[in-house]
């Protein structure tokens, strides 16, 4: 390992997560590998079922019983994760990485005010107060937009709009000033105006309060400009990681570019024009998978994609797991027209 | 909460009044009353004697808003088997049911609720079987069977605890688990599905990832939103204890409610049969109201439903 990486906040190398399945085994996350520096935002980026959410949980050591985890190397600000007792890791999770889950409309206990919920975790982690928790609470909820925030420490969930709700799941992150916040699709539930405000929110927040956060998304178009790389996830993969400008300037993965054209733009693309789509689905991931997991989709495919690809470096921190990454693709084998 | 709590008042006052007019009306509807107190051996002329002195002669409405206004002094009339008001039988009786119904419950829920939450958390293990195997084996047993079983194994072979009587706490303790044992299996079921759906919740996720302790997890975050059917389920489960507990106390020979039911029943002594239906109907909407109000403090959105 070298010097750099211990840098690094978290570093992941070939983490599995596998679920026993009644037609197999399934798996959901197929050997990924990624970084997260100290204070940068990385978008996760992948349609559902790609693994994303898998990775989330098995970050925050809270995936399903049945699941089995597997890595080379998870750790986080040089804590080794795959062998901290459960008592260990929760010492961990909302104190220096917390979560914000993607249904705020019931990731909040309804039987429980406001106030309760954002103060247990600080009490609990930093042995504070019970009005130390409160001024705290009132001072996050502020920063994140919520007004008459001391009288809603009294209210419950269910008096409260999803929009606001997530607002408080944002506030209960950052209440023990995490290292790490993992936010899987905390948008996706809201209105498309309340998205724009709680995604300008948490891009400030994370630059006020220098915290990383890994931000998942199935959205390509809007919501991964916002973060300072990218990591494409596809099958269970990271297909494609890059500098967001990178990514989108040259994506080197035919997924990735199928991704983007997916995504119509004001001015390019005509009006009552089809829109783009990928054609047929994501393979299953129950059983071995051979090959190129995206190569039945792949507009490019070749006899070569029978075989595993390996993960290509680009210049510029730019990796692809796909034969062609760095190559032009032969040109396809054309009927002869005369002969 | 405070008008939530008169609204729920005001509905369990109806529902009592309600209650009584339809036991009232059952009762006299079940066959001329003058006739089955008399006898079969009574001539005619000692039935309508009967009818005059009972003052069933006269329109139902009246009999009926005549007793309405008795009971509403807790003037249940005189039983016209045992030399003495039914109020003062009710008062008499009372202490028992109440006592066996209480200790009863108590067992039920001090049993049920922690297995069930055992056996949500240990799920597919073999405390889980275990405690679903008490379940089943609660719910075939019938509870008289039980209540045998349980004086021959201790009052009779092991010489224990009294088989019968109610002078003191030991002549509670075989029929309270005899009574009590019934109760649990539907509380435990509950409280283990209820535990095992809370507990895959997001909310409960929300907990965990803020790191909480697992204790705080399980009895703060996940119990007290499971618990919600078990209360009002509790609150019928002793109703019946203190209204329907008749074989238990007849194998106990417990002279509590149930038995004084039962005998006015088979004696035709009918002012008791109407007031201890009365005071059985109010005890279930008592605990249906308490219930109520105990769900309201656990679960804030039904306050301002």
């Amino acid at each position: 390992m070298s010097r750099l990486e211990v840098n690094n906040l978290l570093e992941v190398k070939n983490l599995r997560v596998d679920l026993p399945v009644e037609a197999g085994t399934l798996h959901a996350v197929r050997g990924i590998d990624f970084h997260v520096e100290r204070g940068e935002m990385l978008c996760l980026v992948g349609e559902s079922g790609c693994g994303k959410s898998m990775t989330s949980l098995a970050l925050m050591g809270l995936l399903p019983r049945k699941s089995r985890l597997s890595a080379d190397h998870l750790q986080f600000d040089g804590i080794d994760l795959t062998t901290l007792s459960e008592r260990r890791r929760s010492d961990l999770r909302g104190a220096r990485m917390a979560m914000i889950f993607q249904e705020p409309m019931t990731a909040l206990n309804p039987a429980y005010t406001l106030g309760n919920q954002l103060c247990e975790g600080l009490i609990r982690h930093r042995g504070v107060s019970r009005q130390e928790a409160r001024e705290r609470a009132i001072y996050l909820l502020e920063r994140v937009g919520i007004s008459a925030a001391k009288d809603r420490l009294n209210q419950y969930p269910h008096q409260l709009s999803g929009g606001l709700r997530q607002r408080v799941m944002i506030a209960m992150a950052l209440m023990c000033e995490p290292d790490l916040i993992i936010a899987d699709e905390p948008t996706t539930a809201l209105d498309v105006t309340i998205q724009a405000q709680i995604l300008r929110l948490l891009r400030e927040l994370q630059q006020e309060f220098g915290t990383a956060v890994i931000f998942i998304t199935h959205d390509l178009g809007v919501v991964a400009r916002i973060a300072d790389r990218v990591a494409v996830m596809y099958a269970g993969e990271v297909i494609e990681s890059a500098p967001t400008p990178a990514l989108y300037a040259n994506p080197a993965h035919p997924y990735t570019r199928g991704l983007l054209s997916c995504i119509p733009a004001p001015g390019k693309t005509p009006p009552g024009s089809r829109l783009q789509a990928i054609p047929g689905v994501v393979p299953s991931l129950v059983g071995h998978v051979e090959g190129c997991a995206f190569r039945n989709r792949c507009p490019q495919a070749q006899p070569t994609c029978e075989q595993t690809p390996p993960l290509m470096s680009l210049p510029g921190d730019h990796r692809a797991r796909c034969h062609y990454a760095d190559r032009p693709v032969p040109v396809p084998l054309q009927p002869e027209m005369s002969s | 909460m405070g008008t939530f709590i008169v609204r729920r008042i005001l509905v369990a006052m109806s529902v009592a009044l309600t209650i009584s007019i339809v036991s009232f009306m059952l009762l006299h509807l079940s066959g001329d009353l003058a006739t089955s107190i008399a006898g079969p051996e009574a001539t005619a002329e000692q039935v309508e004697q009967i009818r005059v002195d009972y003052g069933l002669d006269r329109p139902i409405v009246n009999q009926y808003l005549d007793w309405l206004s008795g009971a509403l002094t807790f003037d249940f009339g005189r039983s016209y088997y045992y030399q003495s008001t039914v109020i003062d039988l009710i008062v008499d009786r009372m202490p028992i049911t109440l006592t066996l119904g209480g200790l009863a419950l108590a067992l039920a829920v001090g049993i049920s609720i922690p297995l069930g939450v055992l056996a949500a958390l240990k799920r597919d293990t073999w405390i889980d079987r275990l405690a679903l195997l008490f379940a089943v084996v609660g719910q075939a047993m019938p509870s008289f069977w039980f209540g045998l079983t349980l004086i021959v194994v201790f009052a009779v072979t092991l010489q224990w605890l009294p088989a019968a009587g109610s002078d003191g706490w030991q002549h509670f303790v075989l029929p309270a688990i005899a009574l009590g044992y019934y109760a649990t299996p539907a509380m435990m079921r509950l409280t283990r599905t209820g535990m095992l759906e809370v507990l895959e919740s997001d909310y409960i996720r929300t907990a965990r990832a803020k790191g909480l302790r697992t204790g705080s997890v399980i009895f703060k975050h996940a119990l007290r939103n499971a618990i919600i059917p078990v209360v009002a389920l509790a609150a019928v489960e002793l109703g019946f204890m203190l209204g329907g507990s008749v074989v238990i106390e007849s194998v106990f020979s417990l002279n509590g409610l149930g038995q004084l039911a039962w005998d006015a029943i088979s004696r035709n002594d009918y002012p008791v049969v109407q007031a201890v239906v009365l005071i059985i109907a109010l005890f279930y909407i008592v605990l249906t109201l308490l219930a109520d109000v105990a769900n309201a403090a656990l679960d804030p959105r039904i306050r301002t439903r």
